[in-house]
């Protein structure tokens, strides 16, 4: 369904050059395909679902750069979801009947969501582990109440109501709101908006496996272990920080305004605490840091609740009555795997390479050296 | 002058509520070095353990008092219970991990609370049956009505009462000995493992109690309600020093009053143009300039980068 990283397959084919082509090649035809593909098995419905689990994709890389990366635990993530969402929808709807093209609101939003990673990074630089948490989800309210109320004595975001009829991604006459023929085959909205997303987030991918073994991302991740010991060997921790947050951010914004567009809609209401958490589960559970386990674990945690909501008619089917709604079952399941992930396998489905290493379990140590 | 005092009261009232529950984020904090995200959820579960106690004894035609000390007796049970075993299962067993791992488990805690509330008790808001009706009194030009009163005393009793227990009991003691070092105390032969036991079960009485106060003060209670007051209640805990219990209670209060004076002026100050409705927004601003000005808060030795 969506792209795993070479990293994934590389103990594969490493000595098979061939082998290694063959499997980029099948999976890049699976992903192309795979609207198609989708739709044809489960359904219309689903496709949309697998153009939302692209963008948590992104808001997962994104986050996984703040938390997993430079170790900065951040509960208001969705915030510059929020900021690239309005953003997108202020200038480009009838709010303001400014209509910019989107070419030049992504990249807007981007840097205003970085802006506000760093006001957030700033005052906060001090501050770590739960301290920092508690501000960030702080924050995070801070931007829902004020996206809720900054609808007087100005109207700016329209309060709870939310702004609407947001363009969709057009360039010229050539809108991704309308169903194109190509081929034979009919590209509807959510299969257009699935290759737009899809190449987001293998651009959010490819920064982020680069990220990771550059220099900055070496810092961050010096930061992550030690952060005494990081700015001892010359890093300057307030600049990496600072540079963590507003990098995160960035895909946040992007996602944000990507969403505005797809939907055609944002309120206040789509930017809770709880998709924060979720945001977070997505990293949590995948294996902080590592990016193929947090790209699974967007998908899963985005599949899994859609998937629950079939348990509602079952529920009628079998027992008469819906006992437990289904959304609130999504919610108990979240909170249970957040508690037994980090009982049972505290870094993750796939946990990070590097977080393997100090661990001083001669079975650990065995198994990184065999892989590595 | 009027708005002031009546604002000062009100702010009073609702710090006092804000303290109780910031003792439980406080004493914990101290203890384990832990924000207990699930504290506020915990306050939820009191209040509406007590609420349904309420309103199943005022069915049963049982007199006033005698319902509200069963159901608060019924939800300080329920609560420690709970408290102990939150601490057995989910923190325990995470007190040597890195420190993002009890904190997550705690946000994971935190949702399953609020979740097992909402099948429990649904997701509407539920009205408390008016089992006592207070009268007004006048006190310095501020109206008060005699349940505010009471929640005030018997808020500043409990405090007064946790004080002199940990300064003046063996408990008590323990518990200081093991907020200042574990491994130590451990030595010494305080059992590690009963006192933060203790305290878990201290903090979610106490938590309960509050709980109680909440639905007798709005009238209301939701699976949600946890949210916000802990929030609250934290930033009181920061206000006034995290890990210091007396500097909790200063900081509830202190809290409760600059919340209730700031939304009771913001409309004067700004010209109608901001109203009571940024009223959230007090505590995270407080919450921001005290971590950022004075991480240590008014009365706690701890700085605000130890996490």
């Amino acid at each position: 369904m969506t792209g795993f990283p070479a990293e994934l397959f590389s103990s594969l084919s490493t000595r098979n050059v061939l082998l290694r082509r063959i499997t980029w090649f099948v999976v890049l035809a699976l992903l192309l395909a795979a609207p198609f593909l989708i739709e044809a098995v489960l359904g219309r419905s689903w496709v949309r679902i697998t153009d939302v689990a692209m963008l948590f994709i992104m808001l997962a890389l994104g986050l996984n750069i703040v938390v997993g990366f430079a170790g900065l635990l951040d509960l208001g993530y969705i915030a510059f979801f929020a900021v690239g969402a309005y953003c997108y929808a202020l200038l480009a709807s009838p709010q303001f009947g400014l209509h910019w093209p989107f070419l030049a609101l992504l990249p807007l939003g981007a840097g205003v969501a970085a802006i506000f990673g760093i006001l957030l990074g700033a005052p906060t630089l001090r501050l770590r582990g739960d301290y920092l948490a508690i501000v960030t989800l702080g924050f995070g309210e801070i931007i829902r109440v004020l996206l809720n109320n900054l609808n007087r004595p100005v109207n700016i975001t329209n309060g709870p109501q939310g702004i609407t009829l947001i363009d969709p991604l057009q360039l010229g006459s050539f809108s991704l709101a309308k169903t194109h023929s190509v081929l034979g085959l009919s590209f509807t909205p959510v299969h257009s908006y699935y290759y737009v997303f899809l190449a987001c987030a293998v651009l959010s991918l490819l920064i982020s496996l680069r990220l990771e073994s550059s220099r900055i991302g070496r810092a961050w991740i010096a930061i992550r272990e030690d952060e005494l010991a990081a700015s001892a060997m010359g890093i300057n921790t307030r600049n990496m920080k600072l540079l963590a947050f507003a990098m995160g951010a960035t895909f946040g914004g992007v996602a944000g305004g990507l969403f505005a567009s797809f939907q055609g809609f944002v309120s206040p209401e789509s930017f809770h605490l709880i998709d924060s958490i979720m945001v977070l589960c997505m990293v949590v559970l995948g294996g902080m840091g590592n990016v193929a386990g947090v790209i699974i674990g967007a998908i899963l945690l985005t599949v899994l609740p859609e998937a629950l909501r079939y348990i509602g008619p079952l529920q009628q089917r079998w027992l008469g009555e819906v006992v437990v709604d289904p959304a609130d079952l999504r919610m108990l399941l979240f909170g249970l795997a957040l508690v037994l992930m980090m009982l049972l396998r505290p870094s993750g489905l796939i946990p990070a390479r590097r977080r393997a290493i100090p661990r001083p379990n001669p079975k650990t140590a065995e198994a990184t050296d065999a892989a590595g | 002058m009027e708005i002031f005092a009546q604002q000062l009261v009100n702010g009073l009232v609702l710090g006092s509520i804000y303290a109780l529950v910031a003792l439980g984020y406080t004493m914990v904090y101290g203890i384990l070095g832990l924000i207990n995200f699930a504290h506020g959820d915990i306050t939820m579960v009191g209040a509406l353990v007590a609420l349904t106690a309420v309103q199943l004894l005022a069915a049963a035609g049982l007199p006033a008092p005698v319902v509200l000390l069963l159901a608060g007796a019924v939800a300080i049970i329920v609560c420690a219970t709970l408290g102990v075993t939150i601490e057995r299962t989910a923190y325990r067993p995470l007190r040597r991990a890195p420190r993002l791992a009890p904190l997550i488990t705690a946000i994971g805690v935190s949702i399953l609370l609020q979740y097992t509330a909402a099948l429990i008790w649904g997701k509407q808001y539920i009205a408390m049956p008016e089992i006592i009706k207070p009268e007004r009194i006048t006190l310095l030009g501020a109206q008060l009505t005699t349940l505010q009163a009471a929640i005030f005393v018997l808020a500043c009793a409990i405090m007064a009462g946790l004080l002199w227990f940990i300064h003046s009991s063996r408990m008590g003691r323990a518990m200081r000995a093991t907020e200042q070092n574990p491994e130590i105390a451990g030595l010494m032969g305080v059992n590690i493992n009963t006192v933060i036991a203790f305290t878990f079960v201290l903090g979610s009485a106490i938590g309960a109690v509050a709980g109680l106060m909440v639905v007798l003060y709005y009238g209301l209670g939701h699976y949600f309600m946890g949210f916000m007051l802990g929030l609250k209640a934290f930033t009181a805990a920061v206000l006034g020093g995290i890990g210091n219990v007396a500097g909790a209670m200063l900081g509830g209060l202190l809290l409760g009053v600059i919340e209730s004076l700031a939304s009771g002026y913001i409309g004067d100050l700004t010209g109608g143009v901001l109203g009571s409705n940024y009223r959230d927004i007090f505590a995270f601003l407080v919450l921001v300039l005290v971590l950022v000005l004075k991480p240590s808060g008014l009365m706690g030795q701890h700085s605000g980068d130890r996490a």
